[in-house]
């Protein structure tokens, strides 16, 4: 069927006449739509952030190397080499006694008296290990101590491990969340259609008589279904954008080492997404609600 | 112009509304279907547009198999076809003008064509004058014939009327006949469901007459009765 301008504007007036014949229901709809793609939008964000600080917390992980006292340069210079060849590892750095000693100075600060009474350094010599990949840790580790001139290996045994737990399960229940809510805006926006087509039944039933095609009785309901949609996700989005800057300024003020994620085009990408989500679950449910009624 | 060929119609519920009909619709051709209720003629009617599929048989409209036609087909088919409800289904919230134009829209019609042809199908029908009145605003007779108009718009090879006089007064439901025996000279063809036995024997057209599903009686210039 060639579109004339007369269709289109056929088109525009029923989807109008629908939205508005019934304000409440559009209304309710909006609104139930944009909840969901609130929370939707606000559990993407929070899964972002966990995926963003778990990142940061693992690449701060390292494996604390002690020597045994007293070894020969250029036996610590054949374990560093050894270190660098267990597998996952990235970087190696020596940390010698004196350093460890100024470390800890620096680090207690105001309260650096209490190594007043120590005359001899008591600290080893030691490697930092930095991984490449976090969950080879363990096993690097295991490795690393049964090495010549190694005395003992550190790299907060047990905390890693429930970290990297914590944070797969954080991505799986954000994964599960997510679908349920998809589902449940699906939902209701078929529902809201379907209302609207049971409404005009027996206008379908006289237009197919007529002679119209599918498409020419769908279209109106399907650009009610992406009005519906693109309102509510609109909203949403709108709502989101100022609440997520309003929060991310209070954290960087209050708490400034909590990496948030606060890149404009990932955020953009987001609220985009959001957008099309919501115009989508709109077509893709009033699609389905439509077609029951068009099988004459 | 049609041809029912054996054509047999048993509903899922078991119900058989048709039994082996066969016949032959000329284009050009008034005429009457009568029969009880639930003799089979608005099945007879829905196998032509294609809301329903014959069991056994074939349904001819055409030249082409109304069975095989596919989806996209359809609707096309339906344009050829006015048809006329007893209970005038004209939509509430649309004035007369916008009902009739609506028969146009759905099909594509062009603005130019729609501004051409609504006035000369109200014209036809007698109610110029009435529409930009909602159908509440009629009389029974009055919506009857913007049915009727609607139906004809499209100019439609074929026009079924299921009982178009089945809620009007007698005065009212001889000038709807006059007014589809018009259309007919005007060359479209004619179908008309009915159970108006006094208009059927004062008009003297063709009559098929069924019953239980079947059909007992086919005469050129009839008059009612399915007795057999």
């Amino acid at each position: 069927m060639a579109m004339g301008v007369n269709t289109l504007a056929y088109f525009f007036k029923e989807t109008a006449r629908s939205l508005f014949r019934n304000t409440w229901l559009s209304l309710a709809a909006t609104g139930t739509i944009t909840v969901s793609l609130l929370i939707l939008g606000a559990s993407l964000l929070l899964v972002i952030n966990t995926n963003r600080i778990a990142l940061d917390l693992e690449q701060k992980l390292e494996i604390r190397v002690f020597l045994v006292p007293n070894l020969a340069s250029n036996q610590v210079k054949q374990l560093e080499k050894r270190i660098y060849l267990v597998p996952g590892v990235a970087r190696v750095s020596f940390v010698s006694k004196e350093k460890a000693m100024e470390d800890l100075r620096r680090g207690l600060g105001e309260r650096k008296d209490i190594l007043a009474g120590i005359k001899k350094n008591p600290l080893p010599d030691a490697f930092q290990v930095k991984m490449a990949r976090s969950e080879q840790i363990a096993n690097a580790a295991a490795q690393i101590s049964s090495l010549p001139g190694v005395e003992q290996v550190r790299y907060g045994q047990g905390t890693v491990e429930k970290l990297l737990l914590v944070t797969r399960w954080m991505r799986i229940a954000g994964i599960i969340i997510i679908g349920a809510l998809i589902l449940a805006a699906l939902f209701l926006i078929s529902s809201i259609i379907r209302l609207s087509v049971f409404a005009r039944r027996q206008e379908i039933s006289i237009m197919k008589v007529l002679g119209a095609t599918n498409w020419f009785i769908r279209t109106p309901f399907l650009l009610e279904g992406v009005t519906l949609g693109f309102l509510g996700s609109f909203v949403a989005v709108v709502i989101l954008y100022f609440s997520y800057w309003s929060f991310v300024q209070q954290v960087s003020m209050f708490v400034p080492f909590v990496p948030l994620v606060a890149d404009q085009r990932l955020l953009f990408n987001l609220f985009g997404g959001l957008v099309g989500l919501g115009l989508l679950v709109g077509m893709v449910g009033s699609f389905f609600s439509v077609r029951k009624y068009l099988k004459v | 112009m049609i041809h029912f060929y054996h054509v047999s119609k048993v509903y899922q519920n078991g119900v058989k509304a048709l039994k082996d009909v066969t016949m032959h619709i000329s284009k050009g051709d008034f005429l009457f279907l009568v029969g009880p209720s639930g003799a089979g003629k608005t099945t007879l009617t829905k196998l032509l547009l294609r809301e329903e599929l014959p069991t056994k048989g074939q349904v001819i409209f055409c030249g082409k198999n109304v069975a095989r036609l596919k989806s996209q087909e359809i609707p096309l088919l339906r344009r050829k076809i006015g048809v006329v409800f007893q209970d005038f289904r004209l939509l509430p919230k649309k004035t007369v003008y916008e009902n009739v134009a609506f028969a146009l829209e759905v099909a594509g019609g062009s603005r130019q064509i729609i501004k051409k042809r609504v006035p000369e199908a109200l014209e036809m029908v007698g109610l110029a004058d009435k529409q930009k009145m909602f159908p509440s605003q009629l009389s029974g007779g009055e919506q009857q014939r913007a049915g009727i108009a609607r139906a004809i718009v499209n100019r439609p090879l074929l026009l079924i009327t299921d009982e178009p006089t089945g809620n009007l007064d007698p005065k009212t439901s001889w000038e709807l006949i006059y007014l589809l025996q018009e259309i007919n000279r005007l060359g479209t063809t004619v179908i008309m469901a009915t159970h108006a036995w006094d208009i059927v024997n004062a008009l003297k057209k063709r009559v098929v007459a069924l019953s239980g599903g079947q059909m007992v009686r086919d005469e050129k210039r009839g008059a009612y009765g399915y007795g057999g």
